[in-house]
């Protein structure tokens, strides 16, 4: 299959996987925002839906690693002092930003959400940036 | 069929779709953000597949009243354009460009067992965490006096 037919479908998935969500449990898919609710003050039941979701997650990682292990690609950065700055940007920052990909790019863009659009161009220029900086100016593959 | 139920097999289907979608490689999304050398376009595919569902079953899905085992959709009524959105959003995408890795794809490949994605997901949650407090710490701090020339 094409693999940009396959990447169709894939997305399809995350689209069909925010639409059942929506529909039984009336929650917005995004990822930074179900995994961070779990360190702010919730009630019992508010924990345990995002528990259960990131559960799914996580083992459909195991899964896919059964099923079609190559898809699991290696980390392109090992350095473990660039691995904890990315790590504390991305969680700082999506909780700062209320969104990451899943929450900004695909569902707040679904709704046509003006601050989502917003977001999503913003990360995906300086995401661009830093990739060139890294690979075209300080010339590694970081 | 409970809530946990849903919410469960909504994160299974979702984790086929990131790794199905290539978001689970991290090369692969470099590639995707390498617009000036070698970009790969394969991911633009994946947003767009994805919204091509959700936009249409989103519309239909808010047209109910309620959602079938929650009380009500979720409020998304703010539309200000702030700091906090865009500066998060720009601290995000240097996290993202640097490792590869957004928060699902990252959780994701734990099942990869490496330590650097081990090292990453720690690293997410302390800077969630690190938010939380410095939220916390702006909402408590003093305010400025109005005159301390005298002191």
């Amino acid at each position: 299959m094409h693999p940009f037919l396959v990447a169709l479908v894939g997305g399809a998935l995350i689209g069909l996987s925010a639409s059942l969500l929506l529909l039984f449990n009336g929650r917005i898919a995004g990822i930074s925002g179900i995994a961070g609710g779990l360190l702010s003050q919730r009630t019992r039941a508010e924990l345990a839906w995002r528990i259960t979701f990131l559960l799914g997650l996580v083992g459909g990682g195991f899964v896919l690693r059964l099923l079609w292990p190559q898809v699991l690609g290696a980390p392109v950065v090992t350095g473990p002092a660039w691995v904890a700055a990315a790590g504390l940007l991305v969680g700082f920052g999506t909780r700062l930003g209320n969104g990451c990909t899943s929450g900004h790019g695909v569902c707040g863009i679904s709704r046509g959400a003006r601050r989502s659009i917003a977001a999503t161009l913003t990360f995906m220029a300086t995401g661009a940036a830093t990739v060139f900086l890294v690979r075209h100016v300080l010339g590694g593959e970081s | 069929m409970s809530a946990l139920w849903t919410a469960g097999v909504a994160g299974l289907l979702f984790a086929f779709g990131l790794g199905l979608g290539g978001m689970t490689d991290p090369a692969r999304v470099q590639g995707f953000l390498d617009v000036t050398g070698s970009w790969n376009p394969t991911l633009a595919f994946v947003m767009g597949g994805a919204l091509a569902v959700h936009a249409p079953l989103s519309w239909l899905i808010r047209r109910r009243k309620t959602p079938v085992l929650a009380p009500a959709f979720p409020n998304v009524s703010h539309t200000q354009l702030d700091r906090r959105l865009l500066g998060g959003a720009a601290l995000f995408g240097v996290g993202w460009g640097l490792s590869g890795y957004c928060p699902g794809p990252v959780l994701v490949s734990l099942a990869g067992g490496t330590g650097t994605v081990l090292l990453f997901v720690a690293s997410m949650f302390a800077g969630m965490w690190l938010f939380g407090w410095w939220e916390r710490s702006r909402a408590t701090a003093p305010q400025p006096q109005g005159d301390l020339s005298s002191s």
